[in-house]
C-alpha cells in the first residue's frame, strides 16, 4: 500500500523531498526508512482500530504545490478573525504566500512566519527543536510529515517577552488541491517567561473536493510560560485530515489547548503533551461536531513524567445523522510523578440513532500517591430540559438546538481568548441552524 | 380562566391523579395543598405538559381552549407559566440568553417584534429590582451552579419578565429561608393582577402569610379532599394532613 504513495511521491531521488539545511536530510532520510517500513496503519493496529485509513492508502496523491495566484483576500474573509492586529499567516494549498498574510506588530525578537524561509535563513535556532521532540515513531503520518515537510507556521517567542496578540496560521485548500497532499509542519517555541496564543485553522475554498492534509505541529514551551493554543478543522467534508500536535513543556509552564474538529471525511487529531517538569498545567479541551458519514477521531495522550503537575481534558462531540467519533484518552503517569492530578472526561451527544462513538479511556498509572479520573458519557438530549425550554415557550426544535448549542458552549467557554470564544461559538451556531 | 374536569394522569403503570376538579377565575389566586405523594406536583406539571405523565380522562379548558391538546410552548406562548420545583440546569447558555430567546418566542407567537438584546436588558433591569439581584446573575449559565433559593428566585425571575396570564408555583416555597419566601412572595403579589390568576403549589401553610388565596384545597391520594378559604390552610397547619388522609381512606 504505501507503494503507491512513494511512487508518485518519494520516487527516491530525494526531490521530493523539500530542500533544507545539511542536519536535516539524514532527519528526513530516517523518517522515509521509518515509514518504508512500517507503511500506512491497518485496522489491525491498536491506534487505528476504529479509523481505516485505507482510503488514503490506497489513493495516489500528488505532492500539493500552492502558489496562491487567483486567491483574494476578500476569498479568505471568512475565515479570518479578531483584530486587524493579529499576525495572520496564510498558506495556500501548503506553501506560505506573503502577499496574503498580514504582519501584525510583534514584540522584539519575535519571529513568526514562514518555517521554509526560516529553515533557508536561520537553520540553527531551527535544529534544536524541528523534528526533535515529535518522534518518527509516533505514527507512519509523523514519519511522512518529517520526510516530506516543506512549509508551514514557525513561531519564536523569547523569553519574558508577552505576545500581546495572538498569530493565526490559515492554512487554506483551494479546487487545485483536490487529488493531491500537503503536509503543514508547524513549529511554536515559547521560551522562558513568554506568553503567547497560537491558533491554527485548516480551512478550504473547495468544500467539495477530495485531498489530503497529514498536518505535524511541533510546540515546546520553556519554564514558567503560557501558550493557549486553538487549533480549528474545517477542511472539506470529503477530504482526509490527519494531524499531529506535540507539546513538551517545561516545568511551572502552562498549556492549554482547544482542539475544533468540524470537517473532513475522515479527520484524525492526534494531542500528545508531555510533562517533562514539575508544577506543569495542562488543559486540554476539544469539540468535534460530525455529520454525514464523517468520522472525527481523536486521541490524546498526556505523559506525567514529572511530580506535582495538573491535567485536566474535557472532550464533546455532537454526532448526526451516520457520522462517528472516536475518543482515545490516554494518561501515563510514571513511577516519580508523585501528586499528580489528571482529570479526564469525555460527552457525547447523539442527535440520530445512527450515529456512533467509540470511546476509551487508557490511564496506566505508576505512582501511588496521585488523583486521576476520568468518565465518559454517550447519550442525548435531556428531556427534562428540553421540557424546561419548551414550558417557557421555546418551540420543541428551537429547544433541541439551543439545548444542542449550550452543551457546545461549556466546553467553548474555557478558551481564555475572546475573540477565538466567540468564533468558535459562531462556527456552532452557523452549524446547528441557531442565531 | 382554568377549568379542570375530572382529570386522571399516570406515571407508567402508576395512576397519580385520580379524577381532579378544579375551577380558577380570572384574578384568584388558588392553593393546592398536601401531604407529599398526594399528587399535587403531578397536577401542576400535567397543566404545563409534562412528558413525563399521561392523561388518561378529563379534560382541561384554558380561556375556554382545549389545553390538553395543546404543545407545552403553545402553553407557555398563550400564557401559562409553570415555576419548576426542580429547576433545570443549563450549562453552557447564560440567563440572559435563555431568558431572552423565550421572551422573543413568547413575543413572536403574539405577532409582536422581537427585542434586541439592548432593549431586553432596559426590561430587564425592573424585573431584577422586583427579586432583588443585581444584573450579575444574568451573565451566570442557566441555573447552572445556583444554590436552591437562587434558583427559585430565577424561576420568579422568568415568570416576572415572561408576565403569564396563568401562573402554577410548583413548590416554589419548599427549602427556602424565610427572607427568600419573602422575595418570592413579593414576587408573586407584585405581579398579581385582575386579569391573571395564580396557582400555589405547596406543602407548608407559610407561603400562604404573605399570599393571600382566595382558595384552598387540599389533595389526598390524587383527588381533591376538601375545599375552603384561606382559613383552611391554617388549619391544615395545626392539624397536619392525617385527619384528612383518614377520611379520604374512609371513603375508599
Amino acid at each position: 500500500m504505501s507503494q503507491t504513495y512513494l511512487r508518485k511521491t518519494g520516487d527516491g531521488s530525494g526531490t521530493a523531498m523539500a530542500e533544507g539545511p545539511d542536519w536535516l536530510e539524514p532527519v528526513r532520510r530516517a523518517a522515509m526508512d521509518r515509514f518504508t517500513e512500517t507503511g500506512f496503519p491497518t485496522a489491525r493496529d491498536e491506534e487505528w482500530r476504529f479509523t481505516p485509513v485505507a482510503p488514503i492508502a490506497q489513493g495516489t496523491w500528488r505532492e500539493a504545490a500552492g502558489t496562491g495566484r487567483g486567491i483574494t483576500r476578500e476569498q479568505l474573509a471568512p475565515f479570518i478573525f479578531g483584530h486587524p492586529e493579529w499576525t495572520t499567516l496564510v498558506f495556500v494549498d501548503g506553501v506560505y504566500v506573503e502577499a496574503l498574510s498580514s504582519g501584525g506588530a510583534l514584540a522584539a525578537g519575535v519571529r513568526a512566519g514562514s518555517l521554509a524561509a526560516a529553515l533557508r535563513a536561520d537553520g540553527n535556532l531551527l535544529e534544536k527543536h524541528l523534528a526533535r521532540h515529535a518522534p518518527i515513531e509516533t505514527s507512519p503520518f509523523t514519519a511522512l510529515s518529517t520526510a516530506f515537510m516543506r512549509d508551514g507556521g514557525f513561531l519564536h517567542v523569547p523569553a519574558n517577552t508577552d505576545l500581546s496578540q495572538p498569530v493565526h496560521l490559515v492554512f487554506v485548500t483551494t479546487a487545485e488541491v483536490a487529488g493531491s497532499v500537503a503536509h503543514p509542519r508547524n513549529l511554536v517555541v515559547i521560551e522562558r517567561g513568554a506568553r503567547a496564543s497560537v491558533i491554527e485553522s485548516y480551512v478550504t475554498l473547495a468544500p467539495g473536493a477530495t485531498y489530503w492534509t497529514n498536518a505535524v505541529t511541533e510546540v515546546v514551551t520553556g519554564p514558567n510560560s503560557w501558550l493557549e493554543h486553538t487549533r480549528i478543522q474545517r477542511e472539506s467534508e470529503r477530504a482526509y485530515h490527519v494531524g499531529l500536535t506535540h507539546v513538551e513543556q517545561q516545568r511551572d509552564s502552562h498549556y492549554r489547548s482547544f482542539s475544533m474538529a468540524m470537517g473532513g471525511a475522515l479527520a484524525r487529531h492526534n494531542l500528545h503533551v508531555r510533562l517533562s517538569g514539575e508544577n506543569v498545567e495542562t488543559l486540554m479541551y476539544g469539540l468535534y461536531l460530525t455529520r454525514g458519514e464523517q468520522l472525527a477521531d481523536n486521541h490524546t495522550a498526556i505523559y506525567h513524567d514529572q511530580p506535582n503537575c495538573r491535567s485536566w481534558e474535557v472532550y464533546k462531540g455532537i454526532l448526526d445523522d451516520r457520522s462517528r467519533a472516536v475518543f482515545n484518552g490516554k494518561v501515563f503517569v510514571k513511577p516519580e510523578a508523585q501528586k499528580t492530578d489528571a482529570k479526564q472526561t469525555n460527552r457525547n451527544l447523539l442527535l440520530s440513532d445512527t450515529a456512533k462513538v467509540n470511546t476509551k479511556p487508557q490511564l496506566e498509572i505508576f505512582a501511588d500517591d496521585v488523583k486521576c479520573t476520568h468518565g465518559a458519557t454517550v447519550g442525548r438530549l435531556d428531556d427534562i430540559a428540553l421540557f424546561y425550554a419548551r414550558s417557557r415557550g421555546v418551540p420543541a426544535a428551537e429547544a433541541q438546538r439551543l439545548l444542542t448549542y449550550a452543551f457546545a458552549a461549556e466546553v467553548i467557554e474555557e478558551v481564555a481568548l475572546e475573540p477565538v470564544r466567540d468564533e468558535l461559538e459562531r462556527l456552532v451556531r452557523e452549524r446547528l441552524g441557531t442565531v | 380562566m382554568l377549568e379542570i374536569k375530572g382529570l386522571r394522569a399516570s406515571a407508567g403503570d402508576k395512576e397519580i391523579l385520580k379524577g381532579i376538579d378544579l375551577t380558577v377565575k380570572v384574578g384568584e389566586v388558588h392553593a393546592v395543598m398536601g401531604p407529599n405523594g398526594s399528587g399535587k406536583s403531578t397536577l401542576a406539571q400535567v397543566l404545563a405538559g409534562h412528558p413525563a405523565y399521561e392523561v388518561t380522562a378529563g379534560q382541561v379548558l384554558y380561556e375556554g381552549k382545549d389545553l390538553l391538546d395543546m404543545e407545552p410552548e403553545e402553553r407557555a406562548q398563550s400564557g401559562v407559566f409553570l415555576a419548576f420545583q426542580y429547576p433545570v440546569e443549563i450549562p453552557g447558555i447564560s440567563n440572559a440568553y435563555f431568558l431572552r430567546a423565550a421572551y422573543n418566542e413568547i413575543r413572536k407567537a403574539k405577532g409582536l417584534e422581537e427585542v434586541d438584546s439592548m432593549d431586553f436588558l432596559d426590561l430587564l433591569e425592573e424585573k431584577l429590582r422586583l427579586v432583588e439581584w443585581g444584573p450579575e446573575i444574568m451573565n451566570r449559565a442557566v441555573n447552572s451552579g445556583f444554590s436552591g433559593g437562587e434558583k427559585k428566585r430565577n424561576e420568579i425571575l422568568q415568570m416576572a419578565v415572561l408576565e403569564p396570564k396563568l401562573a402554577i408555583l410548583d413548590e416554589t416555597d419548599s427549602g427556602l429561608d424565610i427572607d427568600a419566601v419573602r422575595i418570592v412572595a413579593r414576587g408573586v403579589n407584585a405581579l398579581r393582577r385582575p386579569d391573571n390568576a395564580t396557582v400555589i403549589v405547596t406543602h407548608y401553610q407559610r407561603l400562604l402569610n404573605y399570599i393571600i388565596p382566595d382558595r384552598v384545597h387540599v389533595l389526598v391520594g390524587g383527588r381533591i379532599a376538601k375545599s375552603g378559604g384561606k382559613e383552611l390552610a391554617l388549619e391544615l397547619e395545626a392539624r397536619g394532613y392525617e385527619w384528612l388522609e383518614e377520611e379520604a381512606g374512609a371513603v375508599l
